[in-house]
């Protein structure tokens, strides 16, 4: 009776996960099938992979997309932890609302948020290109970086940076040397989950993308339109891969920091 | 006494209107240890900070050797602290810890080491240099905390409560740590504490707070024996506290009972506070004493047993090391010279009685 309970909760278990990712491991399966046809297996290759690497468009949408997240997850990283800082030095009403106003766009559906962007972009009379798809994931990327900064900000002990002072440093010494270090682990993983956010958009980016220019999520929008080539199952099997490998590092920082506090 | 090293000149400060000090003046000299003493909330945490430059006060200064250091930053003065919760750095060893002043200082490599050595051994942990923070206890933490302190030469070392989170068989040997150490390295120790045995133990001169000012200041001997007002009574040690009246000099009344005690100068027929401390209590046969009364409540302290007499309604607490049996009719003698004599307070403020009545 109990081996039978068991094997059914295993079943239930199985279950979830192929509908979970029989999707994704039909793409990545396909992304090696040599037949051009989808229904019919021709044999193991890697021949798109190859030749996505020979596609000067699909490079520079790749670069785009590499640099908007190097880009976007520093400068949110920076501006996030300075937002922490000044957020937990206000009064608790204060800071409850900020708290608030900062959590409303990653709740906020993204299609509402690119074309919110859109439009402020086209009032300001600013040029659509890299520049302001950059805005725009620094704006979405900042509240990641604050929700990961800060409880690890508050949790820290007040006098550690009043010590540092005490013992002769100069407030920017004091951060550095004390502050920094204690918030690292949370501001690593803050802006480890920034970079997969901007790798994983496309709806703010296809929005506030111009003409031209591209990231290989718009990229694989605009070449699946005109048909399916299979170098973008390949294209999006590196993606979903690239995308897995950050959250697992997320999760490993997230879980190291974790440890030390114990 | 020795040379006047800081003045607090008529210090306030408030918080959103709430006034933490009032007016606050206090000399602290060379090589004294001072002790602020008082409940949560009277104010000492924020003198010491106001000294280490975290806060700013509202009205007065602060005078350092003669100089006005109101405005200095924490940074640039002769003062270091040793926080309650030590807030050590955690990511850094021992040694790193420690050395922490001494490299913004720009010193070289091995004056540090000496002075990491020093101090190691002035505070008992020799050998700890490259252990982690993290993994010390309470104790040791604590000695590293001040360590870190002494290893910068400071002129004044302030210290917030310091012994707060160590239980009580460490506390009381840390206490004698620290008169050591104050001993061998001749600077000023300024003391925040709520403890008023470790403010007797270690102090030169305690200066009992409330509310915002100063109650009384003095030697430890002449705050627990002739302690100036209730508050002052009541804070530090055990204490019968009376209502009474200030017949004539020499001459008070407890409850109609006369007693002589030596206080002169409160007037006559002034009602007063009367403190008499427990262990000044005599309790003698039937017929023998000042005053009649019933024991009702015999308690074992350990040193000695207290014992509760109700005599005429009020109940007195006397310590003696030979108990009584419960309703054993005993009489009271107090000496006179152990009658202490206070005013009253002037205002409902009943706590706030300024320094100087």
């Amino acid at each position: 009776m109990k081996i039978r309970y068991k094997g059914i909760k295993r079943v239930y278990i199985g279950l979830i996960f192929i509908f979970m990712y029989a999707p994704i491991a039909l793409l990545i399966i396909q992304s090696f099938n040599k037949s051009k046809s989808r229904g019919r297996w021709g044999g193991f290759t890697f021949e798109w992979y190859g030749s996505l690497f020979t596609d000067a468009s699909i490079i520079e949408a790749f670069t785009n997309t590499i640099l908007l997240a190097l880009l976007s997850s520093v400068i949110s990283v920076i501006l996030g932890t300075m937002a922490c800082i000044c957020i937990s030095k206000m009064k608790k009403k204060a800071r409850n609302i900020m708290m608030g106003i900062t959590n409303i766009p990653m709740l906020n559906a993204d299609i509402v948020t690119g074309v919110s962007f859109m439009l402020l972009f086209l009032t300001l009379r600013i040029q659509f290109g890299f520049g302001t798809i950059l805005l725009a994931h620094i704006t979405f990327n900042i509240p990641y970086v604050i929700l990961s900064v800060m409880p690890s900000y508050r949790d820290l002990n007040p006098h550690i940076y009043e010590a540092a002072l005490d013992l002769g440093a100069s407030p920017v010494y004091a951060f550095i040397k004390t502050v920094l270090p204690e918030i690292m682990p949370a501001i690593l993983s803050g802006g480890l989950m920034a970079f997969t956010m901007s790798i994983d958009d496309f709806i703010i980016t296809h929005f506030t993308a111009g003409a031209g220019v591209h990231t290989l999520s718009t990229k694989i929008y605009s070449e699946v339109k005109l048909g399916i080539k299979p170098e973008m199952y390949a294209l999006s099997a590196m993606i979903f891969i690239t995308v897995l490998i950050l959250l697992i590092l997320v999760n490993r920082v997230q879980g190291s920091a974790r440890k030390e506090d114990a | 006494m020795k040379n006047e090293l800081i003045h607090l000149n008529h210090i306030s400060k408030s918080y959103g209107g709430k006034a933490v000090l009032d007016d606050l003046d206090l000399v602290i000299h060379e090589n004294e240890f001072v002790t602020l003493l008082g409940p949560s909330g009277c104010g000492k945490t924020t003198t010491l900070r106001i000294l280490a430059g975290f806060e700013t006060p509202d009205n007065g200064s602060v005078i350092f050797e003669g100089k006005d250091i109101t405005n200095l930053p924490p940074n640039k003065r002769q003062l270091n602290t040793v926080f309650q919760n030590y807030a050590l750095f955690t990511h850094m060893d021992v040694a790193s810890n420690i050395a922490f002043g001494l490299k913004i200082k720009k010193k070289d490599k091995s004056y540090i080491e000496d002075k990491i050595h020093y101090a190691l051994k002035l505070v008992g942990l020799e050998g700890f240099e490259r252990r982690s923070v993290r993994n010390l206890s309470g104790g040791q933490q604590q000695r590293v905390a001040i360590a870190r302190a002494i290893v910068n030469e400071p002129r004044v070392l302030l210290l917030d409560e310091p012994l707060g989170a160590l239980d009580l068989k460490l506390r009381q040997d840390m206490q004698y740590e620290l008169i050591r150490m104050k001993n061998e390295l001749s600077i000023t120790f300024i003391y925040v504490t709520h403890d008023q045995q470790e403010a007797l133990t270690m102090s030169d001169t305690i200066v009992v707070m409330n509310q915002g000012y100063i109650q009384q200041m003095g030697t430890p001997e002449s705050i627990y024996n002739e302690p100036e007002n209730a508050f002052v009574a009541d804070f530090i040690g055990d204490s019968n506290l009376f209502p009474g009246i200030f017949i004539k000099d020499e001459l008070v009344t407890i409850d109609d009972v006369p007693f002589p005690c030596t206080d002169t100068g409160f007037g006559t027929n002034r009602p007063v506070d009367i403190v008499i401390r427990p262990e000044d209590v005599k309790l003698v046969k039937k017929g023998e004493g000042t005053v009649s009364g019933v024991v009702t409540d015999v308690i074992f302290k350990g040193v000695h047993y207290e014992m509760c007499v109700d005599v005429k309604g009020r109940e007195w607490v006397a310590h003696s090391t030979r108990p009584r049996q419960v309703d054993e009719e005993v009489d009271i003698n107090v000496h006179p010279y152990n009658i202490q004599v206070m005013n009253k307070p002037e205002s409902e403020d009943e706590e706030a009685v300024r320094e100087n009545g």
